[in-house]
Formats: structure tokens, C-alpha cells, sequence
């Protein structure tokens, strides 16, 4: 069966199938977080050199995690909507932004509550931790200045170019950050090398990253529904769908 | 080259424009020993870093003039459909923003690290990390003024789209001071900053003329 993706590039029929796909993803992430937090609190063994304090990577790892693959989705969209010039696409990389700049701030504050007890300071200026906090910088100005241009297409494309010269620009920034200076402990996982950390604490940080990843889908469909119906006030559909859902009301209201 | 000269031109005549930046960057690097204290050995230890960032802001906050009076005037439209290619003429103005503005901060930063008790070694080094990190921060520059023309309160959210894509320049240009200071080579920073300023050469131009046309339709 050919699927005719195009078909859902419109607004009008993209709507219901995010509100159809929303509770999918919500319900999925609300299970994957349940049995994430109970194999990492409940069965994951207590680290011998960290103690308890440690279990605070199940949700700092995958929030670091989250923070760059969203930016690196979010930057697909935005070149998509540039060379396509489809409007969903640059609704889609709007609706990201913000759930990306969550994660990033939660990856520092996370990492600052564990860097406590571990380091013995909340913050030091280390590779991956000012990296960090730069991709903060990098998704606070997309959506700065997303918002200040009024006309939407204008500030669609405007922030599409913004989010493709932050791509450009992230792995340099990341090595010379890197080369500045480093006192983070190394990668614990690496692919191909075996995981230096029990299965059971791999098995949970999968999980949360998986419930995370969930989370953003859920989340994304959830703002891009708002955008759309923002941006296409005008048009039949909405005008059609408002009408709707305020008969519905009043049926339900005589009843 | 007629882009550049006629650039040049205008900002010769209106000289003020020049000396703000300029007197900008002397004024935020000669604030620093006010509030630290005067002690040389303090200064010289941070003098890579204040002289680099404070020359990192004097760029930035002249960038808003480098097409603000063309598109005022509607100048910039006619580049827009000039038959030369838009990222040519770009590249002539961002030379010209930066003979202006780049280049008088270059010539005056031996001046001043000499007040923060530099060495004559770490003075050179200066001035060639200056020479040739301040064009890629003219080239960077000028894609955030470009995405930001005409745009509600553009001059501070010119410093959040642009600064943090500063920092490796700022990195490879302070590191380049800070290890001739300690007597190693600079070489390898100098290197990794003539690295990014010719990516910024290539990228920056199309980067650029691709904003612009977004931001003037």
C-alpha cells in the first residue's frame, strides 16, 4: 500500500490525525515513565561509588539526550518547511522548540543537583555542561525571535535559516567548548564497547528516554493543533470546526 | 567593489559612527580594572578574555547599522535585484563593517593590553588573533542582522541570536593570547580561528543573502 504523505502536509488533514495519534503517545509515555521509574528507583542496584545520588541520571541522561535530538529534529522541519515551503513542517519545528528548551534547562538543573554531592559544586565550567547551556542559548534565541515577527511565514523561514546555522554550528561549538577545557568523567555508554553499568541501569534510562521521547511527540501534537488553528483562523475548516464543536457544546449544555 | 566604496564613503562622512564603537570598546575594557583592582599580575591573567569579549561587543552592537540605513532608504531592494549575485554584494558591505569597525579595534587593542601589563610576545599574538577572528565575527554577524531587520526590539535580539554563535571565536582567540602568555605556542589556536573565519567566508555570504531575502519581501 503507497501511503501519500503529501495528503497530510495539509493543516486541515493533519488535525484530526494529531488529535486521533495524541492520546497514543500520552498514554505510551505515561506507561514507559511508570515502568522506567520503577526499574530504575526499585530494581536498579545502588552504585558502589555514588551511592543513591546517582539514580538522578535516569532522568538527567535522557533529558540531555532529548535536548539535542529535538534540536536536531526541529532543524529538519525547518529545512523541510525552507525547501518544500510547507506550512506544517515550519509548525512542526514551532511546536518543538519549546519542549526542547525544557529539556535542556531540566539536563542542567538535573546535572547541578547530581554535580552537588559528586563534584562538590553546583556548576563548573566544564565541555558538556557550557555546551549545554550554549544549545539553551541556541533555543531561546529560535524562539525569540520566532515571536517577534509578527507576519508567521516571514518568522517561519526567518527561524528555519536560524535553525540550520545552529546545526552548522553546534559541533564546532561543542569541540571548541571541548577543547577549552574537560573535567567531565567520560562517556559511559559507548556504542560498540560494551555499557560499563548494569543492565538493569541501562534498561531503565532506555526506558525514560523512551518515555520522553513519547512525551515530546504528545506534546509537540498537542501545541502544532493550537498553532494550526492559530494560524488558520480564516480559513473554512477552522470557522467549520469551531461551529461544530460549539453545536456539540450546546447539545450537550441542553441536555 | 563599488558596494564597498560607496560603504566606506558613507561612513567616512559620517565619522561619529566609527568612533562609537571604537570608544565603546575602550570604555568596557578600561571598566574591568576599575572593578577588579589594579594589581598587574590580576590583569595580565585576564587581559585574553576582557580584551577578546569586549571587542566581541563592540562588533555586535555596531552590526545593527550594516543594513539598516540601505533598507531604510530601499538601497537594499535594489541590491536585492541587482543582476550580481546577492551574496557578493553582501560580502562588499560586511568588508566594508568591517574596515569600519573591526579594523580601528585591532589597531587600538595593543594600546590597551599594553595597560593590562601584557607582554610584547602575547601583544602580537593579540593583534593576529584579533586580525583574523574579528572578520568571521563580521561574517557571523551579519546573518543575525539580516534575519533581524525591520524586526521589534532587533538590537538585543541581535545578541541572543549571534553571541552564542561567537563562542568558538572567542574560545580559539582568547586561548591563542592566553597560551603565548604561558610561553607555549599559539599556532594551533591561531589556526583553528583562520579555520573559522574562511568556514564563515564561505558560509556566512549565502547565509546571509538568503536572511536578507527572507527579511525584505
Amino acid at each position: 500500500m503507497k501511503i501519500n504523505w503529501f495528503k497530510y502536509s495539509s493543516p486541515q488533514v493533519f488535525y484530526p490525525l494529531a488529535g486521533k495519534l495524541i492520546p497514543w503517545f500520552a498514554w505510551l509515555a505515561a506507561i514507559l515513565a511508570l515502568v522506567g521509574l520503577y526499574v530504575s528507583f526499585m530494581l536498579a542496584p545502588t552504585d558502589f561509588q555514588q551511592g543513591e545520588a546517582y539514580r538522578i541520571i535516569f532522568v538527567h541522561v535522557p533529558a540531555a539526550w532529548m535536548s539535542m535530538v529535538i534540536y536536531i529534529v526541529m532543524a529538519a522541519w525547518a529545512a523541510l518547511g525552507l525547501a518544500l515551503n510547507a506550512r506544517l513542517s515550519a509548525m512542526m519545528a514551532q511546536a518543538l522548540a519549546p519542549t526542547g528548551a525544557i529539556f535542556t534547562l531540566l539536563a542542567l538543573v538535573t546535572g547541578s543537583l547530581w554535580g552537588k554531592p559528586m563534584w562538590g559544586a553546583w556548576w563548573v565550567w566544564d565541555a558538556r555542561l557550557t555546551s549545554e547551556l550554549i544549545l539553551l542559548f541556541l533555543y531561546l534565541g529560535f524562539i525569540a525571535l520566532q515571536s517577534s515577527i509578527d507576519d508567521p511565514r516571514r518568522a517561519d523561514r526567518a527561524g528555519a535559516l536560524l535553525a540550520l546555522v545552529g546545526v552548522v554550528n553546534v559541533p564546532i561549538i561543542y569541540f571548541s567548548v571541548k577543547w577549552w577545557n574537560t573535567l567531565h568523567q567520560g562517556s559511559s555508554i559507548n556504542m560498540g564497547a560494551a555499557p560499563k553499568m548494569a543492565a538493569t541501569m541501562l534498561l531503565g534510562m532506555l526506558l525514560m528516554a523512551l518515555a520522553f521521547w513519547m512525551y515530546t511527540v504528545a506534546v509537540a501534537l498537542m501545541r502544532v493543533r493550537c498553532i494550526m488553528l492559530e494560524r488558520e483562523r480564516n480559513t473554512d475548516w477552522v470557522k467549520e470546526l469551531s461551529l461544530k464543536t460549539l453545536s456539540s457544546q450546546s447539545i450537550a449544555g441542553a441536555k | 567593489m563599488i558596494v564597498l566604496k560607496r560603504d566606506l564613503l558613507l561612513a567616512f562622512r559620517r565619522r561619529s559612527d566609527v568612533a562609537t564603537t571604537l570608544f565603546f570598546f575602550l570604555i568596557v575594557s578600561s571598566l574591568f580594572p576599575l572593578g577588579i583592582g589594579p594589581e598587574a599580575a590580576v590583569l595580565s591573567s585576564i587581559a585574553p578574555g576582557v580584551l577578546w569579549v569586549a571587542a566581541l561587543l563592540a562588533g555586535m552592537i555596531s552590526l545593527s547599522r550594516l543594513f539598516a540605513a540601505d533598507f531604510a532608504d530601499g538601497s537594499l531592494e535594489q541590491m536585492l535585484i541587482a543582476p550580481q549575485p546577492l551574496a557578493l554584494l553582501v560580502l562588499a558591505k560586511i568588508s566594508a563593517h568591517w574596515i569600519v569597525c573591526g579594523l580601528p579595534v585591532v589597531l587600538l587593542a595593543p594600546l590597551i593590553g599594553l595597560q593590562y601589563a601584557l607582554p610584547n610576545d602575547a601583544l602580537v599574538v593579540l593583534v593576529f588573533s584579533l586580525l583574523l577572528g574579528t572578520p568571521a565575527l563580521s561574517l557571523i554577524g551579519a546573518i543575525g542582522a539580516a534575519l533581524t531587520l525591520g524586526v521589534r526590539g532587533s538590537g538585543l535580539l541581535v545578541a541572543l541570536l549571534v553571541l552564542p554563535l561567537y563562542i568558538p571565536v572567542l574560545i580559539f582567540g582568547a586561548g591563542a593570547v592566553a597560551a603565548s602568555q604561558h610561553g607555549m605556542s599559539a599556532q594551533a589556536h591561531l589556526s583553528l580561528l583562520a579555520a573559522c573565519a574562511l568556514l564563515s567566508l564561505v558560509l556566512a555570504p549565502l547565509a546571509t543573502a538568503a536572511a536578507l531575502r527572507i527579511s525584505v519581501e
